[in-house]
C-alpha cells in the first residue's frame, strides 16, 4: 500500500463521519418534516363532522368523510379476512411440507416475486378478472385487490416465523402422537404467535394506506357504503382526487384524510413492532 | 404366570379399556393429515395461480394494442387518445429517469447512514434512529404524494430548482422554468421512499462482516472509513448489490408519490425540471378514463411493459440472493 500521511487519513475519516452523522440527520428530517407538515395541515381539518357526516359538494358548508372511513375500514377487513388465512395457509405449506420439493421452491419464488410486483398492476389484474366481467366496479374488487397483496407478505412471514420454531419441538409433539395439522396448529403456531401476528399487522397496516390498486377496482363513490358490490367510497382514493381538485376546502379535507390515514397506519406499525421486541427491523 | 400378568397391567389393562378411542384417533389422523396437507397446498398453488394469473391477463388485454402496435410500441414517442395513437416512449423514459434519480441519491446515502448505524452511533443510538428511518418505510405512498404536491414541490421551485439554474443551467439537465413538479422532484421523493429499504439491507450485510476481520483491519492502523471501504463494503459487495436490486425494485413501480409531483405529460425532455410522466403515472391518472377499447389496451401494454422491467429486477434480485447464500454459506 502506498503510504499516505496519517493527518490527511484521519481528516478524511472525520470527513466520512460526519457525512455519516449528516445523512442519518437528513433521513430523520425528512421523516420529521412530512409527519409535520400532516399534522399541521390535516388538523385543522379534522373535526366532529369530519367523523359523522357525508361529503359535500365543494362550497358547501360542513360535509365529512364519514362514508370513505367506513368504506375503507370495511375494504380493509374484508382483505384481511381473505388474504390472512390463505397467507398463512402457504406459508404453513412452505415451511412444514414444501421446504424441498418442487411445488415448495416454485411457491417461494411466486411469494418473492410478487411481493415486489407493483401494487398498481395487481389492480389492473382484478380490473381484469373482477370488473370487467361484472361491468361494474365494486368494494368487493377492490377487497380482492388488498387481499392479493397481502397473501405473499402474510406468506412469507409465516414461512420465516416457522421456520424459527425448532425441529426437536415439532418431533416431541409428533412422538406423543399428535397427528401433524395438530402438531401445526397448537404447538408450532403457539410458539410462532407474536412474529406471526407482527407481520400480519403489519401487512393489514400496509394494505390500508394503499391506493393504486383501488384506483381501478373500488373506485371511489360520495355515498354511504351500503353495498360492497358497488363502486365504495374510501379514503386514500377520496385523498386523491380531493388532492387534484381545484377546490381549497376538498384540498384541506384531504389533508384530514392523508393525517387519519398516517395515524392509523404509522400507529398499527409502531403497536406491531413494539408489541413483539424479539424480531428485528 | 399371575407375575407376568400383575408386571404387564399397567400397559396391558389400559387397551381393551379404551379400545375405540384409538380407533377413532387414528382415523381421524388418517383424514386430518392429507387434508390439512392438501389445504396448505391449495393456498401455496393460489399465490402460483395468482402470480401466473396475473402475466396471462396483462398479455391478453394487452393484445389489441400488441396486434395494432407491435413493438414499435416501445420506441413511438405519440400518445393521441383522439387519434388512438399510442407509443411508450416517454411513460418509460419518465420510468427509468425518475428511478436512476431516486437509486443515485438512496444508494450512497443509505450506505453511509448504515455505516453509521452499525460502526459509529452508540447501540442505543443506533436503535432510534434506525427505527426512525424503518418508519419512513411505513409511510403510506399517498402522504408521500401530499407531502409532495403542496409541501416540497413549492420548495423545490422556491429554493432549490433556482439555485440549480443558476449554477448548473449550463448543462441541459437543470435548464426551464422552475415549476416544482418535474423529474427531478419525483426522483427526490422516490429516493426518500426506498432509502429504507436500501438501508435495511445495507445495514444487515455490515453486521454479517465477522467482528475479527474488522478487527484486524483496525489492529494494522486503518482508521474507520478505511476498515469500511477495504474491508466491510469488499466483504459484503454481493449483499450490497441484492439491496440495490431491492431499491430499483421498489422505485420502478411506485405509483402514486409519482402521479401527484410528476406532472403527467406524454412527453420526452432533457431537463429534469420539466414535467414528465412515468408508466405508473400514466396508469392511475389515464386508466379510469380511457373509454376505447384500443386505449385501455395500450395502457394495459404498459401495464406489461412494467411487469416485464419489474420480473427481471425480482429474478435478477432472487437469482443473485442465491448465489450470495451459496458463496457465504461456503466461506463463512
Amino acid at each position: 500500500m502506498r503510504p499516505r500521511r496519517a493527518t490527511y487519513r484521519k481528516a478524511t475519516d472525520v470527513g466520512v463521519k460526519a457525512l455519516s452523522l449528516l445523512a442519518s440527520l437528513v433521513g430523520i428530517f425528512f421523516l420529521g418534516w412530512i409527519l409535520f407538515e400532516v399534522a399541521r395541515r390535516g388538523l385543522g381539518a379534522i373535526d366532529w363532522q369530519f367523523f359523522t357526516q357525508n361529503p359535500a359538494p365543494p362550497g358547501v358548508e360542513g360535509g365529512g368523510l364519514s362514508s370513505a372511513i367506513v368504506g375503507t375500514l370495511l375494504i380493509t377487513a374484508l382483505a384481511t379476512l381473505i388474504g390472512v388465512p390463505l397467507g398463512v395457509m402457504a406459508g404453513v405449506y412452505l415451511a412444514e411440507f414444501g421446504k424441498q420439493n418442487r411445488l415448495g421452491s416454485s411457491v417461494r419464488f411466486a411469494v418473492n416475486t410478487m411481493m415486489g410486483v407493483p401494487s398498481i398492476l395487481v389492480g389492473l389484474f382484478i380490473y381484469a378478472i373482477f370488473v370487467l366481467p361484472f361491468g361494474h366496479f365494486s368494494g368487493y374488487a377492490g377487497a380482492m385487490s388488498l387481499a392479493v397483496i397481502m397473501i405473499p407478505v402474510v406468506a412469507r412471514t409465516t414461512e420465516d416465523m416457522l421456520g424459527l420454531v425448532p425441529d426437536a419441538l415439532r418431533e416431541s409433539a409428533l412422538a406423543l402422537g399428535a397427528p401433524r395439522w395438530r402438531v401445526t396448529v397448537s404447538v408450532v403456531f403457539r410458539s410462532a404467535k407474536s412474529g406471526m401476528l407482527t407481520g400480519i399487522l403489519l401487512a393489514v397496516a400496509r394494505v390500508s394506506g394503499e391506493t393504486a390498486p383501488l384506483l381501478f377496482t373500488a373506485l371511489n363513490s360520495p355515498y354511504w357504503p351500503s353495498s360492497l358490490a358497488e363502486p365504495t367510497s374510501n379514503l386514500t382514493v377520496t385523498i386523491f382526487n380531493y388532492a387534484m381538485s381545484p377546490y381549497a376546502d376538498w384540498q384541506q379535507a384531504a389533508w384530514g384524510a392523508s393525517l387519519l390515514i398516517m395515524a392509523s397506519v404509522l400507529g398499527l406499525t409502531v403497536f406491531a413492532r413494539v408489541a413483539l421486541k424479539e424480531k428485528k427491523g | 404366570m399371575t407375575d407376568t400378568a400383575a408386571s404387564s397391567a399397567p400397559g396391558g389393562v389400559r387397551p381393551p379399556k379404551s379400545e375405540p378411542r384409538p380407533m377413532v384417533d387414528g382415523r381421524r389422523r388418517r383424514l386430518g393429515d392429507p387434508i390439512f396437507r392438501l389445504v396448505a397446498a391449495a393456498c401455496a398453488c393460489a399465490v402460483l395461480v395468482m402470480m401466473i394469473g396475473l402475466i396471462l391477463e396483462l398479455v391478453v388485454n394487452a393484445y389489441p394494442a400488441i396486434r395494432e402496435f407491435g413493438l414499435g410500441f416501445l420506441v413511438s414517442d405519440a400518445w393521441n387518445p383522439v387519434r388512438s395513437d399510442f407509443g411508450a416512449l416517454s411513460s418509460m423514459y419518465g420510468t427509468v429517469v425518475s428511478t436512476v434519480i431516486a437509486m443515485a441519491l438512496a444508494v450512497p446515502v443509505s450506505v453511509v447512514i448504515a455505516l453509521f448505524l452499525v460502526e459509529l452511533a452508540h447501540p442505543t443510538l443506533a436503535k432510534v434512529v434506525g427505527g426512525a428511518i424503518q418508519l419512513l418505510a411505513a409511510v403510506p405512498s399517498i402522504i408521500f404524494g401530499m407531502w409532495g404536491l403542496f409541501v416540497f414541490a413549492p420548495f423545490m421551485a422556491d429554493n432549490v430548482q433556482p439555485v440549480l439554474g443558476d449554477y448548473l443551467g449550463f448543462l441541459p439537465l437543470f435548464q426551464g422554468p422552475p415549476m416544482g413538479i418535474g423529474m427531478l422532484t419525483a426522483g427526490i421523493i422516490l429516493a426518500l421512499m426506498i432509502l429504507p429499504f436500501v438501508t435495511a439491507v445495507m445495514r444487515d450485510v455490515f453486521e454479517m462482516v465477522p467482528a475479527v476481520v474488522k478487527e484486524a483491519a483496525h489492529g494494522m492502523g486503518s482508521t474507520t472509513w478505511e476498515v469500511t471501504r477495504k474491508v466491510t463494503v469488499r466483504y459484503g459487495a454481493v449483499g450490497l448489490v441484492g439491496a440495490v436490486f431491492l431499491g430499483l425494485g421498489r422505485a420502478v413501480g411506485e405509483t402514486m408519490a409519482v402521479t401527484f409531483v410528476i406532472g403527467n405529460s406524454h412527453r420526452v425532455s432533457a431537463s429534469l425540471f420539466s414535467a414528465g410522466n412515468s408508466i405508473a403515472s400514466t396508469l392511475a391518472n389515464e386508466f379510469t378514463e380511457a373509454s376505447e377499447p384500443l386505449y385501455l389496451s395500450a395502457l394495459v401494454y404498459l401495464g406489461l411493459v412494467l411487469m416485464v422491467m419489474t420480473l427481471v429486477i425480482q429474478v435478477g434480485a432472487q437469482v443473485w440472493l442465491r448465489r450470495i447464500k451459496k458463496t457465504l454459506g461456503g466461506s463463512s
